[in-house]
């Protein structure tokens, strides 16, 4: 009895980490999907603002998943599609209505792309692809961290073009964090001798693409010094999940 | 119609409809605090955009709607009317310059009934970051140069950029969105100076 228990934990454990992996890089939404692309080099022009919307995103991603695994048994394939855009939706239109009570500013400065999360094809694909065929602990798990591998590319990605455009470090973070945080923020160097294209969408394109060339580097000189290839991992979500 | 598909409609529908209880339940739930946060936000706009303790009303519960193509819109907007005693004292004017590099820039404009423009204020634009975005009071202080400008007697020249012969400063690669800007604040001073007994009738009154 103990056996299978301490079995199961076991299990239990390699499949959160395998999660958590696959969310932060081997399947990460950003850079290996490219899912979310709308948002993600929209918003991505500062890092709090990339930083907000990451969790809006992250807290849209916990409550669709968590829901759909919840009710899976009375989701019924011809209907599911509907549901699941009703239930993301209904998530968005709640965070939307707190942030604009409690986080004014920052509603106003996430704009239409607040909204737009339910656009988010990343939401739909993991309630689809994943939430829809596990337990809630496991849909939970697989959200948190494909909402935290969304969020680690967007504030990246913002912090990047933000310095690079702005010269600044953490610009606004008293949008996010209240009056208290007006001192995070620094200004490296003059806003005017910033590279203007960093902050426009081209920038955002560019700089998507060297991070995601950054990640190909990273994941070729690792798999050249292991022999074990990643082959392993690709085959377990590739196959199911589709892209827009 | 087969048992199955009811079945389904029936899941859809009151899917449907509990997601709807929710979204009423929330709204009516945040509906008080959204409005007080933007009346909150409306009243610290105004104040900082009128000479404090010059006025003892509320301008952000004393606004009257008007229409007028200096104000830069076909759609009426608010203008705050800021009083002492019942006497008007200044307005705070809620204007669009419709012909900012990236469409329209969203201003609102103090100025007294003496003819002071008291400050303006950028609360909305699209204008390109790093080069015309400077019209907006956290990127620089350019809108500050507004503050105290006596609009009664200033001539229409003197409202350009330096570059145009006026006495405003341009941005270093952007002078459309400043040119806006000035056009703009010029036009409803002008305005406001010829129409003070309309901003400043009785919300009853309809007369034009």
């Amino acid at each position: 009895m103990t056996n299978i228990v301490t079995d199961k934990t076991i299990e239990d454990k390699t499949a959160y980490s395998r999660l958590i992996k696959d969310g932060l890089w081997v399947e990460n939404p950003g850079l290996v999907k490219l899912l979310g692309l709308c948002p993600l080099l929209a918003v991505s022009n500062t890092t709090i603002n990339g930083l907000a919307l990451g969790l809006a995103t992250i807290l849209t991603l916990l409550v669709s998943n968590t829901l759909v695994s919840v009710f899976r048994s009375i989701i019924k394939p011809a209907i599911r599609i509907p549901l699941y855009v009703l239930l993301i939706a209904s998530t968005v239109s709640v965070i939307e209505l707190l942030m604009q009570a409690w986080l004014p500013e920052l509603f106003i400065t996430l704009g239409i792309f607040l909204p737009l999360i339910v656009t988010n094809c990343l939401i739909l694909g993991r309630a689809e692809s994943y939430a829809s065929r596990e337990t809630v602990k496991f849909a939970a798990t697989d959200a948190i961290a494909m909402g935290l591998g969304f969020l680690a590319v967007l504030v990246l990605l913002g912090a990047v073009r933000e310095f690079i455009g702005q010269g600044s470090v953490l610009a606004d973070s008293a949008f996010l964090f209240g009056e208290s945080a007006r001192t995070l923020t620094i200004q490296v160097f003059d806003a005017r001798h910033g590279l203007l294209l960093a902050l426009l969408p081209p920038g955002a394109f560019i700089g998507l693409g060297l991070l995601l060339a950054l990640k190909n580097m990273i994941d070729q000189s690792t798999t050249a010094k292991q022999v074990m290839p990643l082959v392993e991992h690709q085959s377990a979500h590739t196959a199911k999940e589709g892209t827009s | 119609m087969n048992k199955e598909e009811l079945k389904n409609g029936l899941i859809l529908g009151s899917g449907a409809v509990i997601a709807l209880l929710v979204i009423i339940f929330v709204f009516l739930f945040t509906k008080p605090h959204i409005d007080k946060t933007n009346q909150q936000q409306l009243s610290e706009h105004l104040a900082e955009l009128l000479t404090p303790g010059s006025y003892n009303n509320n301008p952000a519960s004393d606004s009257i709607m008007l229409s007028h193509p200096a104000l830069g819109s076909d759609r009426a907007l608010p203008v705050y009317r800021a009083m002492q005693n019942n006497k008007p004292v200044a307005a705070v004017i809620t204007a669009i310059a419709p012909d900012g590099y990236n469409g329209d820039i969203n201003l609102l404009i103090g100025i007294s009934v003496e003819g002071e423009v008291l400050a303006v204020r950028v609360t909305g634009h699209r204008e390109t970051p790093g080069l015309g975005d400077d019209i907006d009071k956290r990127k620089s202080n350019w809108i500050h140069s507004f503050n105290g400008l006596p609009a009664r007697l200033m001539q229409a020249k003197d409202w350009q950029v330096k570059k145009d012969g006026g006495q405003f400063d341009q941005f270093t690669g952007a002078t459309i969105t400043p040119r806006a800007v000035i056009q703009s604040v010029y036009k409803v001073a002008q305005w406001y100076l010829d129409n003070q007994q309309s901003v400043y009738r009785q919300s009853g009154d309809t007369a034009k």
